[in-house]
């Protein structure tokens, strides 16, 4: 009993915890689980720290912000737009701006919070499609993965879209189009989701109530699973240092990597703190009060929504009417389109454990180049979405290479079908290059299995590569 | 601890925590005098960015580097505990499933549950029917510009100009808002057919709302008499009912028929001659329900 008490304080208040809930046997397992090293491992946390970020800037913006579309006389401290009335959605944007202490901080480093967000779990997402992290065990993680990247997107979206800005009304103005050009339901789901046609006043505070309240408790629900299933699978590693199929090589969580992790949480704040100190970022006060008459050309929306614009835009005009019926053409670019892509991501380990016939549990992650087809087709369906974030601002294209927008469109039609293919084709090819160079003797599945007899013949040759590279 | 090689490996880390201390401490002293957004930024990256490169030194100087290795155990549980489950659950359906009748009128009730729960999210917005369709311009409508004032004969828009009008008192429905413009007189315009008499001292009128995305259509080139939306490029031929030439907008801008009235006032001689703003699948039949 005297030992106990020269224990610290906290081990003291963590054994009263324990008589309470017997929490300690956990608690072990916890301080011993094991993180591998790789820095690709990190961008996960990278996303994660950006969203902790992102609750506590929000919070404090929510603090001051109006959800309203109410009008009112501008009388703040910024001159330019003295005695213009604005919604107050936009007034309490610009009082956080110019008036409230650091408020102009917090919007920007909440604003550059939410682009490393969304760039961090891409990133994140290539990973784990590149290294077959997605196999089996691990297929629900993927589809949680892919969820909480298309709710942040739609987070993004309607954050950026609360201010009542020239810019974002333009967006909100293009989503609803989209909306409604669902067959049957769009125009219910419109009118249901933002209180009326557009624009409604009600708007404002159901994107507000989406955007603080919604969303985010569904991401943290989805983020717990997700982190949980992690803690449940055990981190996958790279082939080599004695890394297999039923170990997990790596540092423990106390202290090395906690100390590691907690390093990385205060260097992303600190990056995005000075990309918020001194980058400006979505000026609302320059892009002035929403007018539906009015719209800048040369709009551009935030990175992460530039791929639906573009599928918007390369879209030819059609549509199907059939008597007083029609599906309107936003309908292709916005809804199927994404649909479609989104579908096959959601469905990818499937569809790829299908093609190979491999459904077995796997923890070493593969070697992008010892998956040629896979990388190939991945390099493809990146290039398709690049293609179509670079239509999004075509006009800007346009105007840049001192050209027509006609000759840009019809140029980024071609290159939506060529590049990918291109791209996949040649990946392929230096995959399988690579693979030659590396000797049969790189297997990532066989770590201490001598290698085949036939040197000519990689051991990863999957059944397609026959016909490919005949 | 004090002496020898690992006082001048703390070195380094110590100097980043010292760092971090002065700039959380600047920070202070920034807000207190006033607050400067870069300053605020800079601070704040170096304060948080020292504690963090601090801790990373720690862990790689002090902390066990490992490499760890655990074990990573069987995921599955065993067949025995799955069969378990499996007689476990069986063996409690049972008696549930012998009630087939409070099952059957269980699920009559839960269905009626979520009828019911209809009802809130109906109130959520109104029937598009009623809020998609509706534009305030009909027969003697008088037409007026965004300040409110009313198109007087003989005045705006100037040759090939354009001004914005709206209904009248209707300054912030954007559905209803329209284009009016001054075709040069001698200009190569063409009136659809039917649509003759539309035009009066050469002002054509067309809804400002893009039937692609609903973006208003703000560009007019005069010289080619085109009409371009920004936010997608589609283009569309005042010359000819304005239909679309280029981009992904596949139906033309709706034409609103103009007239004067008594006072040389600018007035609407009906509605629109088609549906207004972008598509959805029943937009024809419920416009030309709401105008017979």
């Amino acid at each position: 009993m005297t030992e106990k008490k020269r224990r610290p304080l906290l081990i003291r208040l963590a054994l009263w915890v324990d008589d309470r809930t017997g929490a300690a046997k956990t608690g072990t397992s916890t301080l011993h689980k094991i993180f591998p090293n790789h820095w690709s491992f990190l961008l996960g946390e990278v996303a994660l720290y950006s969203f902790i970020v992102l609750l506590a800037t929000g919070v404090f913006l929510t603090f001051f912000f109006e959800a309203s579309a109410g009008q009112v006389v501008y009388d703040g401290s910024y001159a330019p737009l003295h005695g213009q009335t604005v919604s107050q959605a936009y007034d309490s944007a610009l009082n956080i701006t110019f008036d409230v202490k650091a408020g102009l901080l917090m919007r920007q480093v909440h604003h550059w919070a939410a682009l490393v967000f969304i760039a961090a779990i891409v990133i994140h997402m290539l990973r784990i499609f590149f290294t077959g992290a997605f196999r089996r065990p691990r297929e629900m993680n993927w589809v949680i993965g892919l969820s909480l990247f298309l709710m942040s997107l739609g987070n993004g979206f309607f954050g950026y879209s609360l201010l009542d800005d020239q810019l974002s009304g333009t967006g909100i103005r293009i989503a609803y189009s989209v909306m409604i050009s669902i067959p049957l339901v769009g125009p219910w789901i419109a009118s249901f989701l933002f209180g009326g046609n557009f624009p409604s006043d009600e708007m404002i505070p159901r994107m507000f109530a989406i955007h603080i309240l919604i969303i985010p408790a569904v991401i943290l629900a989805l983020l717990t699973v997700h982190l949980g299933m992690l803690v449940r699978h055990k981190h996958t590693h790279f082939a080599g240092g004695g890394a297999r199929d039923d170990n997990v090589v790596g540092e423990r969580l106390w202290p090395t990597y906690a100390f590691k992790a907690g390093g990385l949480l205060f260097i992303v704040t600190a990056f995005l703190a000075l990309l918020g100190g001194i980058f400006q970022i979505n000026p609302v006060w320059i892009y002035g009060p929403f007018q539906p008459e009015n719209v800048s050309s040369a709009s551009q929306p935030d990175w992460y929504v530039g791929w639906l614009e573009g599928s918007l835009r390369l879209m030819p005009n059609w549509e199907i009417r059939i008597g007083d019926y029609q599906v309107p053409n936003p309908f292709w670019g916005g809804v199927l389109i994404p649909g479609i892509a989104f579908g096959l991501l959601f469905a990818w380990p499937w569809i790829e454990a299908r093609i190979t016939g491999d459904r077995l549990e796997h923890h070493v992650l593969d070697r992008p180049r010892d998956m040629a087809w896979r990388t190939a087709i991945g390099i493809g369906a990146l290039l398709f979405f690049t293609v179509m974030t670079i239509a999004g601002s075509d006009d800007v294209l346009a105007v840049k290479l001192d050209t027509s927008v006609n000759a840009t469109l019809w140029t980024l039609r071609v290159l939506l079908i060529v590049a990918p293919l291109a791209g996949g084709w040649v990946t392929y090819r230096v995959c399988r290059e690579l693979q030659k160079r590396d000797g049969p003797q790189v297997d990532p599945f066989l770590d201490d299995v001598p290698p085949p007899a036939d040197p000519g013949d990689p051991p990863e040759a999957a059944p397609d590569n026959q016909e490919i590279t005949a | 601890m004090t002496t020898g090689p690992e006082n001048k490996q703390e070195r380094l880390p110590a100097l980043f925590f010292v760092v971090a201390i002065v700039a959380g401490l600047a920070l202070f002293g920034v807000y207190i005098s006033g607050g400067q957004n870069q300053a605020e930024g800079i601070l704040l990256f170096i304060c948080l960015g020292s504690i963090g490169a601090g801790l990373v030194l720690w862990a790689k100087r002090f902390l066990p580097p490992g490499p760890e290795v655990e074990d990573r155990g069987r995921l599955a549980s065993t067949d025995e505990e799955r069969d378990a489950f499996a007689a476990d659950f069986a063996v409690g359906s049972q008696p549930i499933e012998r009630r087939g009748f409070l099952g059957k009128l269980l699920a009559g009730a839960g269905a009626a549950l979520g009828a019911a729960l209809i009802i809130p999210i109906r109130s959520l917005g109104p029937s598009p029917r009623a809020s998609f369709n509706e534009t305030p311009w009909a027969k003697g409508v008088r037409a007026v510009d965004e300040q409110g004032n009313p198109i007087i004969r003989g005045t705006q828009p100037q040759t090939n100009g354009v001004i914005t009008v709206f209904p009248e008192g209707q300054l912030d429905d954007e559905f209803a808002q329209t284009l009016l413009i001054r075709l040069p007189s001698d200009g190569d315009f063409t009136p659809a057919p039917g649509r003759e008499d539309w035009t009066t001292d050469n002002l054509v009128a067309y809804s400002k709302v893009c039937t692609h995305a609903g973006c208003p259509v703000g560009l007019y080139e005069e010289f080619s008499g085109l009409l371009l939306c920004p936010c997608h490029q589609s283009t569309f031929d005042v010359n000819d009912h304005a239909r679309p030439v280029f981009g992904p907008a596949a139906v033309p801008l709706p034409q609103l028929p103009l007239g004067w009235n008594d006072d040389n006032e600018l007035v609407a001689e009906g509605d629109f001659s088609d549906p207004p703003g972008p598509g959805f699948w029943n937009q024809d039949a419920l416009w030309k329900d709401a105008h017979q």
